[in-house]
């Protein structure tokens, strides 16, 4: 789960680590209320979205008096922010982060994510902050440097110097480097992060360290043993049929196709969309009903596929294991009872009681296209989208 | 022949009295896999279907010989699980389970690791020997007993790429799914290791997915490693970036993890990728009926 960047300082100035002073604003009557309390300027509003890029979309502005406070926060409110990661549809801005302004001499980078291959915890840090580290790393590699931290040993103390050392920092600063680095670790473990990434972590003029950004992500399947950050939840920056599908326990990822697709399990509904583009149309959605889907499931799925205006046909692409086709077979024939469904549906069944599925399919009376296998599927879909 | 598990296999199944721990035991007794024990803490002395059942897995072991586990335990208590077999010495642990933190995970793996047991999974279907022994929730019936071996990251599309090859009359020696998860026991190149050195198995097909540079590393190591035929297949060439895609491990970030950059690597490895999910099994018997 994504957290905005005013919740990730949130935690960090419960684990001590420094930020700037300011706080979150969901009016400019609140902005300048801040603003004023800061008493310094200049000041700083920074459009709270999901995305990243918000400085070059526009979503973070200087002001250099009260006034202009206000203006720069009215402007951004309401904004719809377009970044690189937002899509061109952009994202709507509702609150701002209020901050003072900082006289910046050096920035640096360090972030914390969970290696894969080594089942470990790994620091990355570099001088080159206040970049896109993916850029860093695929340009200039050698000006990142890492330490790997194995959760049953904890982080050691020659860890944060290692790092401290390699950022080149000074004997003052390195005194403020390590304890930011143990306590961003204990951050890590605490609320099961998978990413807490600062950049840019500021040394400033008056030589403090201070961290200006602050993201956070938290492993989606730990979320259960965090309440604290479950509130964080912010529905707005979720895509309405995501957040709609999730309280059916669907898997749902709205895409910009015309060919809706149903599939049990994630690795085949990636597959599915790959051949339904393959075969010359493009999937609008990814939609996993997941193992032990059950007749209600299906139907839900088939709601929320529909509720796409620009779906034009829909592929079922069910392998039965666990979920079996006769119940796959039953919810389909509910949902088109129910839900009645004006577009042409390609249906793919294969394995446990695939025989059953089809008999209660051939009863329903329902137009529905059954295919052979995942090609013929995929060409009949194709087919459709061709002629909408 | 075969992999990892066979005739000579005895599990155990941890979580055997909860509602899919029975079911899936069912199943895998039908098939004739030898299930000679089961786990759940405080049900130790009761019968589930005849196979008695213990509070602890080093009592299991030491009672009936059990040599292999699988797991059903909830995700929030089965990384204490996998760890608690690695301490029994249990060889072969499967952990099925799906959505256990990564950090949990982590432990676990490092456990397991300095155990010398082999972890398959978590977020897996198993492994399964056709004709000899299954462990794991896939559909038994679709398999067909033979010499190539299956390694992949998925369930269901797994059972995709077994039915084609069964179709095709190109049956298989072993079929491990080793997990969708970030952090998992068994990898790509554990599995290619144990089929090239098998001598029952004489081509391997390979399925990945997006997210990770497990395909990658794969690849580098078949080019020096691997003189069998190899086929693959990535699923994930129309998946957005930065979104996860079921799997917690499926998830491109960044530049890394794309279905693209895989099937270069394999391709480069002088894999036969596959493109057309749907011509998967034909290939196979091009490829391995040469």
């Amino acid at each position: 789960m994504n957290i905005h960047e005013y919740q990730a300082k949130e935690l960090f100035k419960k684990f001590d680590i420094p930020i700037p002073q300011g706080r979150v604003a969901f009016s400019v009557d609140e902005a300048k209320e801040i603003a004023e309390e800061l008493a310094s300027m200049p000041v700083v509003v920074k459009a709270q979205i999901h995305a990243g890029g918000r400085g070059k979309g526009g979503g973070v502005k200087l002001a250099q008096s009260i006034p202009e406070v206000e203006s720069v926060a009215s402007e951004i409110l309401g904004m719809t922010l377009v970044t690189h990661q937002t899509g061109p549809e952009g994202k709507l801005v509702r609150k701002v982060l209020v901050e003072e302004g900082l006289e910046i001499d050096k920035e640096l980078y360090l972030g914390v994510v969970p290696d894969r291959a080594t089942a470990s915890i790994i620091f990355m840090a570099s001088e080159a902050g206040g970049m896109d580290i993916e850029e860093v790393a695929d340009s200039t590699p050698e000006k990142i440097i890492r330490q790997r931290v194995k959760p049953g040993d904890g982080l050691q103390g020659f860890q944060g110097r290692s790092l401290a050392f390699g950022l080149n920092l000074e004997p003052d600063l390195i005194k403020q480097f390590i304890p930011v680095v143990a306590k961003l670790y204990n951050l890590f473990m605490q609320y099961d992060c998978s990413l807490v990434e600062i950049n840019p972590l500021i040394i400033t003029k008056d030589k403090r360290l201070i961290a200006l950004d602050a993201k956070i992500n938290v492993d989606d399947n730990a979320l259960y043993r965090h309440k604290e950050i479950q509130d964080f939840r912010d529905l707005d920056e979720e895509d309405p049929m995501e957040v709609e599908a999730s309280k059916f326990n669907l898997n749902y990822i709205k895409l910009d196709g015309n060919i809706g697709n149903m599939v049990n399990g994630a690795g085949l509904a990636m597959a599915t969309m790959d051949i339904i583009k393959l075969a010359g149309a493009e999937p609008a959605n990814f939609l996993d009903v997941g193992g032990g889907a059950s007749a209600e499931m299906v139907e839900n799925g088939f709601r929320i596929i529909l509720s796409d205006r620009n779906v034009k046909g829909v592929l079922i692409n069910i392998f039965g294991g666990i979920l079996r086709c006769d119940i796959l077979a039953q919810g389909v024939v509910e949902a088109a009872n129910k839900v009645g469904i004006g577009v042409p549906v390609v249906i793919r069944m294969e394995g446990t009681n695939v025989e059953e599925g089809r008999r209660i399919l051939d009863e329903s009376g329902l137009d529905l296209k059954v295919a052979t296998d995942v090609w013929d599927a995929a060409s009949k879909v194709a087919e459709i989208a061709k002629s909408a | 022949m075969s992999i990892l598990v066979d005739e000579n296999t005895r599990l155990l199944v941890q979580g055997i009295t909860g509602k899919e721990g029975q079911f899936h035991t069912r199943q895998c007794v039908e098939y004739g896999t030898k299930v000679v024990a089961g786990v759940t803490p405080g049900k130790g002395g009761q019968e589930m279907d005849g196979i008695p059942v213990f509070n602890t897995v080093e009592q299991a072991r030491q009672e009936t010989g059990a040599n292999a586990a699988m797991i059903f335990v909830p995700p929030g208590f089965a990384a204490d699980a996998i760890m608690e077999a690695a301490a029994a010495s249990i060889e072969v642990i499967v952990a099925i389970t799906e959505g256990i933190p990564v950090l949990d995970m982590m432990k676990a793996y490092h456990a397991v690791k300095s155990s010398g047991s082999r972890l398959i999974g978590p977020n897996c279907p198993g492994i399964i020997s056709p004709g000899r022994c299954k462990v794991g929730i896939m559909p038994g019936p679709i398999h067909l007993e033979g010499s190539v071996g299956v390694v992949s990251r998925s369930g269901t599309l797994t059972y995709e790429v077994v039915d084609q090859l069964t179709k095709n009359g190109v049956g298989q020696s072993t079929c491990i799914g080793i997990g969708g998860d970030p952090v998992i026991g068994t990898n790509f190149i554990d599995a290619l290791e144990l089929f090239e050195a098998d001598p029952s198995t004489r081509g391997i097909v390979m399925v990945g997915e997006i997210g990770g540079s497990a395909e990658e590393d794969a690849s580098e190591f078949i080019v020096g490693s691997v003189s069998k035929p190899v086929i693959g297949f990535v699923a994930g060439l129309t998946a957005p970036p930065g979104r996860r895609m079921g799997h917690a491990g499926a998830i491109i970030s960044g530049s890394s993890g794309t279905a693209q950059a895989k099937i270069e690597a394999m391709e480069k490895a002088g894999i036969t990728v596959v493109r057309n999910l749907g011509e998967l099994g034909k290939t196979a018997v091009k490829v391995f009926d040469k």
